[in-house]
């Protein structure tokens, strides 16, 4: 089958936890366990207090959609999802934000509005690879 | 010494005293990028009255090092820099070369630009990919309309703004492209042009975003003593400041409210000791519509979410009491990827009256400040006519 988008890439080693808990449907996120924050991308160090001290989580799924967009075109060739689609920024109930696609939605600024509740749905691309996106929370609108 | 102190040993101890673009500027695949840096120094150092073996700093970003730059004028300096933070890094080495200038590192220092951003003559993207290639564009992120649109959807949600209050600034720059022969484009658009231009990133459509062109500039500078023997009269760096806050715009603190854009204004203004109200000409970098409105409020103009006040009631606009990107900006004269150095050039030809039809009576002071990334780094310089 052909991919309809560009795989992460590279996968970096501090990263593989959330790859492969996006493989098994979960939202795996680092947190440190000397201040309690949950941050992502992940790192080896936590941003906010310098603690080496790190565990991963499985997040709750949920968040609010801080920000967004409605792509008409997109400029990378490996992308071939029909357009138009909603690119977002989430931010999760634990803290972190991540980029992401909001799906299951219509691709109409009157029904979107950031800070509207979503949750996580995990889109299988290979046998590796699952990314995690988000729709508004209680399902397909 | 006292920091404040410091800082004000630093302001008017430089000038800028040479500017220019590339011979030509807009589509020219026939000109490699290095060939677009030599025509703009060959052109700014003339501007200046200098000769091109009087420079001894050379100071470039992007896609080439400062020592290739010098190799291809046939100089060697004694002082490089080549600070790669986006496209304000030309306005942040203004800051870097009066430094060096000042504690006697160079004497002569140029900053150069040149970029095939529309032909893309030798353009390569060479940089650590993992973390755009892993968290964005699986997504389709990429490209900067879908970066700053997230900060433009957060900013409406927040204050209110709307898709025609974004137009205007497209309106109001494109007024001030008129008034400039080497603007790409000319004539004038109102705000139902710009609405109902073509769509490609929700706020955005095709004329709330940046031309793309091919084009060098360049920027001369040496201490105050001796450019009051140059050609033209010397503009002075009164104030310069710089910041970097994220790079991912997941780790930007406020969508809204740039912490890079403060910190830059705020050394700047402390330096040069003045506040925004005393200036009478101001040049932002607009990549998009909703830059210039946001950078106002983040230097502290206006309360956030009454930037967008400044184009819509006219005031930026030509004959206006505070007007902004006189050269028609990255919306309308010209953007190449790395835009900061012109706004530089205007903020000179401005302060030395020889902008013709789109000259702003009584300019005394001029601020310029630009972005790097999606507000991710910037710069800000106080730029005089007099000490």
């Amino acid at each position: 089958m052909e991919l309809e988008r560009p795989l992460p890439h590279p996968i970096t080693p501090e990263a593989r936890p959330y790859w492969d808990g996006a493989r098994e449907g979960k939202l795996m996120i680092p947190r440190c366990t000397a201040c309690g924050k949950a941050f992502l991308y992940p790192r080896v160090r936590c941003p906010f207090c310098a603690s080496r001290d790190i565990e991963w989580i499985r997040a709750s799924g949920r968040g609010r959609l801080h920000a967004f967009e409605i792509a008409h075109q997109i400029l990378n060739r490996a992308f071939k999802v029909k357009t138009p689609v909603v690119l977002a920024m989430v931010e999760l109930e634990e803290g972190p934000r991540l980029l992401t696609n909001l799906v299951n939605v219509e691709p109409d600024p009157a029904r979107l509005r950031c800070d509207m509740p979503v949750e996580v749905v995990f889109e299988k691309q290979t046998e590796e690879i699952t990314l995690p996106m988000f729709q508004p929370a209680g399902g397909a609108r | 010494m006292t920091d404040r102190a410091r800082l004000r040993a630093l302001s008017n101890s430089t000038c800028i005293v040479g500017v220019d673009e590339s011979d030509e500027l807009g589509t020219l695949p026939h000109k490699s990028q290095l060939t677009l840096h030599v025509e703009a120094i060959h052109n700014a150092v003339r501007d200046a009255g200098l000769k091109v073996a009087d420079i001894d700093g050379v100071f470039t970003a992007g896609q080439h090092s400062p020592a290739t730059i010098a190799e291809a004028i046939g100089v060697t300096p004694r002082y490089v820099d080549g600070t790669t933070v986006g496209g304000c890094s030309f306005i942040i080495m203004v800051g870097h070369a009066m430094v060096a200038l000042h504690h006697g590192l160079c004497d002569v220092a140029v900053i150069s630009h040149g970029e095939s951003g529309r032909s893309g003559v030798g353009v390569t993207p060479r940089r650590d990919t993992a973390l755009p290639g892993q968290w964005e564009a699986p997504y389709g992120f990429g490209g900067a309309p879908t970066y700053f649109g997230l900060i433009t959807t957060r900013h409406m949600h927040e204050h209110g703004t709307t898709l025609e209050q974004w137009a205007q600034v497209a309106v109001s720059t494109r007024k001030w492209a008129a008034l400039n022969p080497k603007a790409k484009n000319r004539e004038p658009i109102t705000v139902q042009d710009v609405l109902r231009s073509r769509p490609v990133v929700w706020p955005f459509n095709v004329l709330n975003i940046c031309l793309v062109t091919d084009a060098g500039g360049a920027v001369v500078m040496t201490r105050a003593e001796r450019a009051r023997d140059c050609a033209k009269p010397p503009v002075y760096v009164r104030g310069a400041g710089e910041g970097a806050e994220h790079v991912a715009l997941t780790q930007m603190r406020d969508l809204t409210t740039s912490q890079a854009t403060r910190l830059s204004g705020d050394k700047a203004f402390a330096m040069a000791g003045v506040r925004p109200a005393d200036f009478q000409h101001v040049m932002l970098y607009d990549a998009f519509t909703s830059g210039p409105p946001i950078m106002l409020e983040s230097l502290g103009f206006c309360k956030p979410g009454e930037g967008v006040h400044f184009f819509e009631e006219g005031r930026a606009t030509p004959g206006g009491t505070l007007p902004i990107n006189t050269n028609g900006g990255g919306l309308s004269y010209t953007h190449t990827g790395m835009y900061g150095i012109f706004p530089i050039i205007e903020s000179v030809r401005q302060l030395r009256g020889e902008c013709g039809p789109r000259q702003v009576p009584g300019v005394r002071l001029s601020l310029v400040n630009g972005m790097g990334g999606m507000l991710s780094a910037a710069g800000t310089l106080v730029l005089a006519n007099q000490t």
